[in-house]
């Protein structure tokens, strides 16, 4: 740049004419502009973005005590359900002979649950898909081929260890962050 | 007196206007004696009925956005206080709703005639183009108004629909967020929502009004899709077409009116009428009746990109099409091949449509299949390669000589141009 300003030299790709110091300064002006517009653009669109309050997320806490085997509840987090399933042995079993099975989205049961706590499946219920609530956390409701959970928009199948099965989801049920606090307390978040 | 515009406009007051400022000249110019050609069949009304539409969109959503509150908390009920207590609130409403619907009907019309008639062939790319934009506008504006009211359907269309940007790798996730502008549709989602149903129509009379100015420059095609060759072939759009769009506007509005006064939640969901729960989704989610086809072009595909990606394509399709249907013929009148493909296309967006409404599963999902497969072979395929083999029949000389010959018959005979005293006297067009 330097060297194009103090001794005009002949640029090939401008067809022989010869660079000036009004081209330089065009591209200055030009690239100055530029960043202003994106500096004054880049506010705005990220206003849209998540604002301080709701990311300053509370986390929540769930007594598990009344929550019998085969019983399902949904809790909210962050505004979304969260699914806490207190499985029975033969729903384990299940989800530990399935490790083997072909997956959409491979996963081992072992990595989904806390270890010596396999008895309770924790995800976040929403369809990976296109975000519905999967049917099947009260026993009254379809709980699809797999036994864990259905989802009636658009026919994903979830197993008891909530990974995808059968339908156009492309993912397992998220699993959200959580920890035991005791035996029958999780913070989740 | 240099610098004036010289107005022809004999009233004193418009011509001091007009000297200035020649907007008196210019709708004299484009909607006075703007020569159209002398052919049109009805199929011709549905642009001004869409400008219409446009028009009554605004005008009582202006009044809507008096009475409504757009936060998760209020948004419903004001729309019940819409219903209930404001005064001719409820019209108002179901203008709105049913006009939505109509807007679609017409669009769906309009575009179709264009499909018929060859109407995107050149020299009306760009006319066609801005066409496909302002489909597209309208569909995002449809899209958001309805997530206003906050009900079931309200909710769950917004989060399905955002969640389709989930599909792309990588940034998927951060786009949702950002559209959301949480973790899951709520307040923030909705007031951005309103805040852009409010903006795009405006966006969109700008962008009818480019579509309106390159029609101006092009000049409108006709049924028999052959140039305008002489001043005979047209007539002054006022009071020819003036007077023939009011016919369909008429009609239009009487259409309108049934839906609005006997039918005004025909069109509509009952699940809307349940306020809005982010822990339940409705066991059976559909869009409005407008988007079925692509929301069944969206679940015919197993794949979750795979779909998004189909269903945009759908619509980005029709941007090339001018340069996919190789035929330099317009009108399907002379086209006996594209003639039947153009019924069996518009069979294939019925079933998509009927296919979208019902469950994803069994011979629905074989259905909509394969006329998402049409559609796409349709455009790709078949219109490329069937421009070089169709054999179009003989067009006519001209478009005067088709509505006035003496034969009745498109082409029949020789003969020039009419006789300039034949042109004068019937002025009843075909």
């Amino acid at each position: 740049m330097a060297e194009s300003a103090a001794a005009p030299h002949v640029a090939p790709e401008m067809g022989g004419a010869e660079v000036t110091k009004r081209d330089f300064l065009k591209l200055v002006a030009g690239a100055g502009a530029a960043v202003g517009a994106g500096a004054i653009v880049w506010p705005m669109v990220d206003s849209m973005n998540p604002a301080a309050d709701v990311l300053a997320l509370s986390s929540t806490t769930v007594d598990l005590a009344p929550v019998i085997p085969g019983q399902a509840i949904t809790i909210s987090w962050r505004g979304k359900p969260v699914f806490v399933r207190h499985r029975t042995l033969d729903e384990i079993a299940k989800a530990h002979a399935d490790d083997k099975a072909r997956l959409p989205d491979p996963a081992a049961d072992a990595t989904r649950v806390k270890v010596g706590r396999e008895q309770w499946l924790i995800v976040v219920g929403i369809c990976t898909h296109l975000g519905c609530i999967p049917l099947g956390n009260r026993s009254t409701e379809v709980r699809g081929e797999y036994g864990g959970w259905f989802c009636p928009c658009h026919g994903s199948h979830y197993d008891t260890s909530g990974r995808i099965r059968q339908g156009p989801a492309p993912a397992n049920l998220a699993v959200p962050p959580y920890a035991f606090e005791s035996d029958t307390k999780i913070k989740i978040g | 007196m240099a610098g004036l515009h010289k107005s022809e406009i004999s009233n004193p007051v418009l011509n001091w206007i007009d000297s200035r400022l020649p907007i008196f000249t210019m709708i004299q110019k484009e909607y006075g004696v703007f020569p159209t050609p002398r052919n049109f069949n009805y199929f011709w009304n549905f642009g001004a009925l869409a400008m219409i539409n446009l028009v009554i969109m605004i005008a009582t959503g202006i009044f809507l956005a008096m009475n409504y509150t757009p936060h998760a908390t209020m948004a419903f009920d004001s729309v019940e206080r819409i219903m209930r207590d404001v005064n001719n609130g409820w019209l108002l409403r179901y203008v709105h709703a049913n006009g939505a619907s109509m807007f679609f009907i017409v669009v769906y019309i309009h575009m179709l005639r264009s499909l018929y008639y060859g109407s995107y062939k050149a020299p009306r790319e760009l006319l066609w183009i801005l066409g496909v934009i302002i489909l597209l506008l309208m569909m995002a504006t449809a899209f958001m108004g309805y997530v206003l009211p906050w009900g079931q359907m309200s909710y769950w269309g917004a989060t399905v629909i955002t969640n389709l940007f989930s599909a792309f790798p990588i940034v998927g996730e951060s786009i949702v967020t950002w559209l959301w502008g949480g973790y899951s549709v709520d307040n923030a989602t909705l007031n951005r929502f309103f805040s852009l149903h409010y903006l795009l129509p405006f966006v969109l009379v700008g962008v009818v009004f480019l579509h309106v100015a390159a029609l101006h420059v092009t000049g409108s095609n006709n049924p028999l899709g052959i140039d305008v060759k002489t001043p005979q072939d047209t007539l002054p759009f006022h009071p020819y077409y003036t007077m023939k769009d009011s016919v369909g506007i008429c009609v239009y509005l009487l259409v309108f009116a049934i839906l609005v006064f006997f039918a005004p939640n025909y069109l509509g969901h009952s699940d809307n009428y349940i306020p809005a729960n982010p822990l339940v989704t409705p066991a059976h989610i559909v869009p409005e009746w407008y988007f079925l086809p692509f929301y069944a072009i969206l679940r015919s595909v197993p794949d979750k990109l795979g779909g998004v990606l189909l269903m945009f394509g759908s619509i980005g399709v029709l941007a090339v099409l001018p340069w996919l249907d190789t035929s330099p013929v317009r009108s399907a009148s002379f086209r006996p091949v594209y003639r039947i493909l153009f019924w069996v296309l518009v069979l294939a967006c019925v079933v998509l449509g009927i296919a979208g409404g019902k469950p994803a599963e069994g011979v629905w999902v074989w259905l909509s299949r394969v006329a998402t497969a049409y559609y796409f072979l349709h455009f790709l395929v078949i219109l490329p390669i069937l421009g070089k083999f169709e054999r179009p029949l003989p067009l006519p000389e001209s478009i005067s000589r088709a509505v006035l010959g003496r034969d009745g018959g498109f082409g029949g005979g020789g003969g020039g141009l009419m006789p300039g005293g034949a042109v004068a006297k019937p002025m009843e067009k075909a």
